[in-house]
């Protein structure tokens, strides 16, 4: 107490002083000094070029020595890749589509219809109704996309290309992370050594991942070479047919993402309290009754939130094509950020920009459709 | 004997107790398991033992153990880290320094505003955002049609728009809160790098900053922020309030009370997220491949540059260099893994 005393009166002592008025008037300020910084660092150099890109993905854009100079094309870039000389490698070839085609998309868009109406019929409210059409859109414009390339047998190009990596390798990462996160949540000796093996892929630069699984990859000096021999697959190449490169650079991303989707979920399970669990066993409840009834109900907020993590990084993805595949055999493995980067070190900054920009609409959408629909939408129907 | 022989398959099959496992789903417990170890070690033991071998060793087909099926030789190491080692050195000095300090700019700037945000109220006016934003895109306007220099055209701009809100701003009703702006902090995670780099990029040369150790710690620190406001934000709002409010009646200053109660109270959560930024900037490739050439090389380019020359790829020097990038986030790894096992990092992602 007597210190607190002692404080407050040397303060009123120098009541007057410099320092004093100026640490008074800081206090005063602080709620601004606190946010400031940050909310200046992204203003810089997260809303200003974004601001940027925009601009330049409407112009074109050349760089000259020391300088640069710019001309507005208007929706000169972004109609190119829709219509234009690059449309083959943004979305893909068309030479006219499949019964296949014509049927896949006939169910889906009848199920996109049924979907708005019955929206439309529970419940309505403007903003929501321009989403759900929003993300209606683009689901159909997916599946077109799907139906006319893929279905009809003709090369999709990077939109394809990245909607599949994240798809695929979001859904392989969830179920092996969750089978590895369960296994790990069983009674077992040694669990903090599995926990520090299994995490460490994340903590390896993609690089060293990406040279790493070149190696593994290859039929015929790699470590599994004996194996491709035995099988005769000798001559086989991962890098040169188009499926196996793009299952190839799943592979990689999901050795090195799985450890973060199980690392989470097997805290998440361990924060689940176990007497639940043990009563239900009591009761002769079998293992997966345990799972359905018990812990996936508690597991769900986590493992939607980890998907839409997995998601937004998911759609960066860029080093692993670039190295394992350098985007080839020809685009087969372009990722849209790859694309991007390979316009822009052609110097080709408008289409580079307006391929990112492309980029960063897809992802907000599924994103944002991921997050209403199943992590918002879960606890609204709770809710009601 | 089928009852001696139920038994013994009940045996098999059913767990002795409660919270142990029956030997049968143990066994495929530890296989699954093990099957996994094997999965994930095995691309790092091919990356140790292939910075053993020789170029014949690796270009003549696979071998697997060292001494038995080849000779190991410390030639790319010695290369690397004795013979050759300036570029390695500068390189990881490189790497050292922007991940170091990145993450200590990401993490002050990161958890001062998520401090900011979980205990004071914000209520920036709508319409004064709305003027910002007139007043920006007015300086750009005025930057690209006339060509009026830009620290010219934007502290004018700001100054207008100081004005403003100092003017009419007190006319404006709607506001947003402290919701609204840490949804904008966060949300700037789903921004590809890819979009933003290229701006960054023209405006660094503008600068005559690229390729500089500072060009790359700002780009780090503001790519890896909305994960330290996020992870810290809910740290913050799990720390109880009345310490903080017995600091204020004692009359320290909100630096203060930040500074000596919160960050101690903070420091399981600021030790995650230091760690996990740390590893992310120093693993970070494309944005170091805009923003470097040769001066701030980081070392991830350097891993990369062992595939250019006319030699191809030289696979024991990269591996040499991947496992002397690796070593140290290995230990970090080994560190953060307890901080997981907390909970730690699950607490945001519950929210």
């Amino acid at each position: 107490m007597s210190n607190a005393r002692t404080y407050r009166v040397s303060n009123s002592e120098h009541n007057q002083s410099l320092t004093h008025r100026l640490s008074e008037w800081f206090d005063r300020q602080a709620s601004t000094l606190f946010i400031t910084p940050a909310v200046i660092l992204i203003l810089v150099f997260s809303i200003f070029p974004l601001v940027a890109s925009l601009v330049i993905a409407f112009s074109r854009f050349r760089l000259r020595a020391g300088s640069y100079q710019v001309r507005f094309v208007g929706l000169k870039n972004f109609e190119k890749q829709f219509f234009g000389s690059e449309q083959f490698h943004f979305l893909g070839t068309f030479k006219g589509m499949s019964v296949l085609g014509y049927a896949v998309s006939a169910v889906a868009a009848l199920l996109v219809l049924w979907w708005l109406y019955r929206y439309c019929r529970r419940q309505f409210w403007w903003l929501g109704f321009i989403g759900r059409l929003l993300s209606a859109a683009m689901g159909l414009g997916l599946v077109l996309l799907f139906s006319a390339t893929l279905l009809s047998g003709h090369q999709f190009g990077t939109l394809g290309v990245t909607v599949f990596y994240v798809f695929a390798g979001c859904l392989i990462q969830f179920v092996i992370g969750l089978s590895l996160a369960l296994l790990c949540s069983q009674p077992i000796r040694g669990k903090t050594f599995f926990r520090v093996v299994f995490f460490l892929p994340l903590m390896i630069t993609p690089i060293g991942i990406g040279y790493a699984f070149r190696m593994l990859a290859d039929t015929t000096k790699g470590p599994f070479s004996p194996i491709w021999q035995l099988a005769g697959l000798g001559d086989f190449s991962w890098s040169t047919d188009p499926w196996a490169a793009r299952i190839f650079i799943v592979i990689g991303d999901s050795w090195q993402w799985i450890p973060f989707v199980f690392i989470i979920l097997l805290a998440a399970l361990e924060n689940i309290p176990r007497d639940h669990h043990e009563a239900a066993q009591v009761d002769g409840a079998s293992g997966w009754q345990i799972f359905r009834e018990i812990t996936w109900p508690q597991l769900v907020p986590v493992a939607a939130t980890v998907m839409l993590i997995r998601l937004i990084e998911a759609f960066k993805l860029v080093d692993l094509p670039n190295i394992m595949t350098s985007g080839g055999p020809g685009i087969a493995t372009e990722s849209m950020s790859l694309h991007s980067y390979y316009a822009w070190r052609s110097l080709d900054l408008g289409q580079s920009s307006a391929i990112a920009y492309l980029l960063l609409f897809t992802t907000v959408i599924i994103c944002v459709s991921f997050f209403n629909y199943v992590v918002v939408g879960r606890i609204r129907r709770n809710a009601a | 004997m089928p009852v001696h022989s139920r038994s013994v398959v009940n045996r098999l099959f059913e767990a002795p107790a409660i919270g142990r496992m029956a030997p049968a789903s143990a066994l495929i417990v530890y296989g699954l398991l093990a099957v996994w170890t094997a999965v994930v070690c095995f691309p790092l033991y091919w990356i140790l033992i292939t910075s053993l071998k020789s170029a014949a060793d690796v270009n003549g087909g696979p071998v697997y153990l060292p001494w038995i099926d080849f000779t190991p030789s410390l030639h790319a190491w010695r290369e690397l880290l004795l013979i050759d080692y300036e570029d390695t050195l500068r390189s990881y000095l490189n790497s050292i320094v922007i991940a170091v300090l990145s993450t200590l700019l990401c993490i002050s700037v990161g958890s001062m505003a998520a401090y900011a945000l979980a205990r004071m109220t914000y209520r920036p006016k709508f319409g004064n955002i709305l003027m910002f934003v007139l007043v920006m895109i007015a300086a750009f306007v005025v930057i690209g049609k006339l060509g009026v220099d830009w620290k010219l055209a934007v502290s004018v701009a700001l100054a207008v728009w100081f004005l403003l809100v100092r003017s009419i701003g007190r006319h404006f009703t709607k506001s947003v809160g402290n919701a609204d702006i840490l949804f904008w902090m966060i949300s700037q995670r789903i921004l590809p790098p890819i979009v933003t780099v290229v701006p960054i990029y023209i405006m660094f040369q503008n600068l005559r900053m690229l390729d500089t150790h500072l060009a790359l710690i700002l780009t780090y620190a503001v790519v890896n922020l909305p994960i330290v406001v996020w992870l810290m934000y809910d740290f913050m709002n799990g720390i109880p309030l009345e310490l903080e409010e017995s600091a204020q009646l004692d009359g320290a200053s909100r630096f203060r009370t930040f500074w000596e109660i919160i960050l101690p109270l903070a420091k399981p959560g600021l030790a995650a997220t230091t760690l996990l930024v740390l590893i992310l900037a120093w693993n970070e490739y494309i944005l170091a491949v805009f923003l470097t050439t040769s001066n701030a090389q980081t070392i991830p380019i350097l891993v990369s540059a062992m595939n250019a020359g006319e030699r191809g790829i030289l696979w024991w020097s990269m591996c040499v260099v991947i496992i002397v990038m690796i070593i140290p986030v290995v230990f970090m790894a080994i560190v953060l893994q307890r901080f997981i096992s907390k909970g730690v990092l699950l607490g945001a992602v519950k929210g």
